[in-house]
């Protein structure tokens, strides 16, 4: 029973393998650190879709394995693995993107000089990721959790020559380190609190989930929203999404793996294994169901005016991750995680056809693209049926979890099911704007020398828009297998067709005004933006959030660490320069005594015994 | 008889520091030599006083002078000729240019 199961542990080794196979090596053995990446992620992706076929079936028991870490007295810390099915299928995700990454890379990276250093981070990012997915207990999650932010520091300034890629890689360390700051705390509470200093998952589902009453509901709430901080960093959920859209400038692989499909999605994911303290504290589902909503739309509108693909699909990624955290907030596991199932494929395709783009007409700017539906017409069409299962049309994957989201919101909270209904316009409208600006109208002087990517990059797109296209036949409004294989209970089939109907509606009401106002008449592509453009300027810019960081936080923060420079530099520094130099100049005048004149050395000599000699009287004077 | 003690040893002293600030001072080798034999009396001159009238008086300390007489003579003969040997390599007796030991 569940004999592969027990194997889980080995699916993190095969990339710590090709990493540290892959630093050996050094940057020599192009071909073979390329070679090195993909097998290891292969490797483990294999026995992930191992082990998931082999839960598939009904009650499949949870697996954990742990061993005593650390005795301290009568305490013991105790660390290990767990599969359940939300692990194995995370576990699949993951491993499944990594290793679409790892291929496309081959094809998207081939001239880097640094290629072999690249996959090395990939292959430890996908060992820490795995890891994360798979522990047992908060403490190694919470190891892996920074192990993922340092590769995701790493990969996003992988082109550290570049002045906005390093100010980036910064912003999105110290960013999420404010969530990190608030997941310890929770970790720290949590440990003070729990029965036995227990930090594993089934302990913790115990102890909350039976509502024992052991810990006070204050805490509990002061937990999960502690625990909820760390996901807002990683997740980049308002107020800390900032770090997201400027994560863009990292190679844009790494934007489909880490920044689409995997990490961002980490804190979701910790929500969900923590799920029980969420449950036990309304007002901390009620904090994530709101602020889940507000990224939604926040983060949708923004996309609708920005110029850089990479930057929409950056937004869009924020909102859709609302999306999920709404979910959670609302109560829906099953909603969140398919959420995140779904979107993992058709965002991970949708910037893997941006990385297609760009690495055809070298630019980021849509506004230089244009008419590449025919200079790359398999980029195009997966492109489309991504953009299309993000915007919610049926029948592909993103309408089902979408659709989903929208039916719950609709039963606990009309306003959040506004607010998302909004959002999925937008969505629609964003979407189909980036694809109209980008492969229809007259090719631009960049755009007509575009010629379709290697087969190594094109590749990965269609195994994408496969899955972007059935991954949601898992969970329709008929059949609720995948709700009740991840919960372990038997869900029953919901499904409202006020829900279905208005987010049809809204996606195709998106599109056909994105046709409207983008597709229709390629001359007048400006026209809408020209009516507006205070409007244009706000949503440009993020509504200023970045600007009002920069001045409330940044500016204080650079100006008293000016001061304290200041202060090691002039004072601490100064009092070290002053011994030294009160060294060196003892050392010059004692020095200058030696200047080879025997009567100077008597001199100096007589003056010495004058000076014992007086010492000694002075004492016998005294006493 | 024994006030006639500090009177010598003051003596001495004033010799002492008078060869002492000759064998500091002077430019000119020969004066500083001057100087140091000066010095070497002054101490005579203590142990002399000693023998006389300190605490145990005894002639020890008057042949132990004669001996310094001695060993001052010799000092003076090797001192002599090592300035010789200097005036003929240097062409000078000014003690200011003897300053080879610095390097």
């Amino acid at each position: 029973m569940d004999i592969y199961s027990q194997t889980a542990w080995l699916i993190p080794l095969f990339p710590l393998a090709a990493f540290l196979v892959l630093m050996a090596l050094g940057r020599g053995y192009r071909r073979a650190g390329v070679f090195i990446g993909s097998v290891g992620s292969l490797a483990a992706f294999i026995l992930s879709l191992i082990i998931v076929i082999d839960r598939l079936g009904a009650n499949s028991v949870d697996y954990n394995y742990a061993f005593d870490w650390i005795v301290i007295g009568d305490y013991t810390l105790r660390i290990g693995f767990e599969v359940t099915n939300l692990t194995a299928l995370m576990l699949t995700v993951v491993t499944l993107v990594s290793f679409l990454v790892n291929v496309y890379s081959a094809g998207y990276m081939k001239k880097d000089e640094r290629i072999t250093v690249y996959y090395g981070y990939v292959a430890l990012f996908t060992f820490s990721m795995l890891g994360l997915v798979l522990s047992d207990n908060l403490l190694s999650l919470y190891i892996f959790w920074e192990l993922v932010g340092v590769c995701s520091f790493l990969l996003i300034g992988f082109w550290f020559t570049l002045p906005k890629a390093r100010a980036a890689a910064k912003k999105a360390f110290i960013v999420t380190r404010i969530g990190d700051a608030g997941l310890l705390l929770g970790i720290l509470l949590l440990f003070w609190y729990m029965p036995d200093h227990a930090l594993d998952f089934t302990r913790i589902q115990s102890v909350f989930a039976g509502h024992s009453g052991s810990i006070a509901n204050g805490v509990t709430t002061l937990i999960a929203l502690l625990i909820f901080a760390g996901a807002v960093g990683k997740s980049g959920q308002f107020p800390l999404h900032v770090w997201l859209p400027d994560a863009m400038e990292g190679p844009t692989p790494i934007s489909a793996l880490i920044h689409a499909a995997t990490m961002v999605a980490a804190g979701v994911f910790l929500v969900a294994r923590t799920y029980d303290i969420f449950l036990a504290s309304a007002a901390a589902m009620e904090t994530i169901a709101y602020i889940g909503g507000f990224t939604a739309i926040f983060a949708a509108t923004i996309a609708l005016a920005q110029n850089d693909i990479k930057r929409i699909l950056a937004y869009s990624t924020v909102s859709q991750l609302g999306y999920m955290m709404m979910a959670l907030g609302l109560g829906s596991l099953t909603g969140g995680i398919f959420h995140l199932f779904t979107h993992a494929f058709f965002k991970a395709l949708l910037f893997l056809g941006a990385g297609s783009i760009i690495h055809a007409v070298h630019t980021q700017n849509i506004k230089e693209m244009g008419g590449l539906g025919s200079k790359m017409r398999l980029t195009a069409w997966t492109f489309g049926i991504g953009a299309l299962a993000l915007s919610g049309i049926p029948p592909l994957s993103g309408f089902w979890s979408k659709d989903l989201i929208l039916t719950i919101a609709l039963e606990q909270n009309p306003l959040l099911f506004a607010a998302s209904l909004a959002a999925a316009f937008c969505t629609a409208l964003y979407m189909s704007r980036l694809f109209f600006l980008v492969f229809t109208g007259k090719p631009t002087a960049a755009a007509s020398k575009a010629k379709e990517s290697p087969i190594s990059m094109t590749v990965p797109l269609i195994v994408l828009a496969i899955l972007a296209i059935v991954s949601g036949f898992v969970e329709t409004p008929w059949n609720g297998w995948f709700g009740s294989w991840l919960s372990g209970e038997e869900e029953a089939a919901h499904g409202s067709s006020f829900a279905i109907i208005a987010s049809i509606l809204v996606g195709f009401l998106g599109i056909y005004t994105g046709w409207i106002w983008y597709g229709k008449e390629s001359s007048r592509r400006s026209a809408v933006a020209d009516k507006s453009p205070g409007l244009v300027k706000l949503l440009e810019r993020g509504y200023f959030v970045d600007d009002l960081y920069a001045a409330v936080f940044v500016k204080p923060l650079k100006a008293m660490g000016d001061v304290l420079t200041f202060f090691d530099v002039h004072v601490i520094g100064g009092i070290v320069r002053i011994v030294g130099a009160a060294a060196i100049s003892t050392g010059r005048t004692a020095a200058r005594l030696q200047n080879g004149q025997v009567q100077t050395y008597s001199v100096t000599a007589v003056i010495g015994l004058v000076i014992i000699v007086a010492a000694i009287a002075l004492r016998r004077f005294l006493s | 008889m024994n006030s006639m003690l500090p009177s010598y040893l003051t003596m001495a002293a004033i010799l002492f520091c008078i060869g002492l600030y000759g064998a500091l001072v002077k430019r000119n080798a020969i004066v500083v030599l001057l100087s140091l034999e000066l010095m070497l009396n002054a101490v005579n001159l203590n142990l002399i006083a000693f023998s006389k009238y300190g605490v145990v008086p005894s002639l020890t300390g008057q042949i132990f002078s004669l001996f310094t007489i001695t060993v001052a003579a010799a000092e003076a003969a090797i001192g002599v000729a090592i300035l010789i040997a200097l005036f003929r390599s240097r062409g000078t007796v000014n003690v200011d240019e003897f300053n080879k030991m610095r390097r």
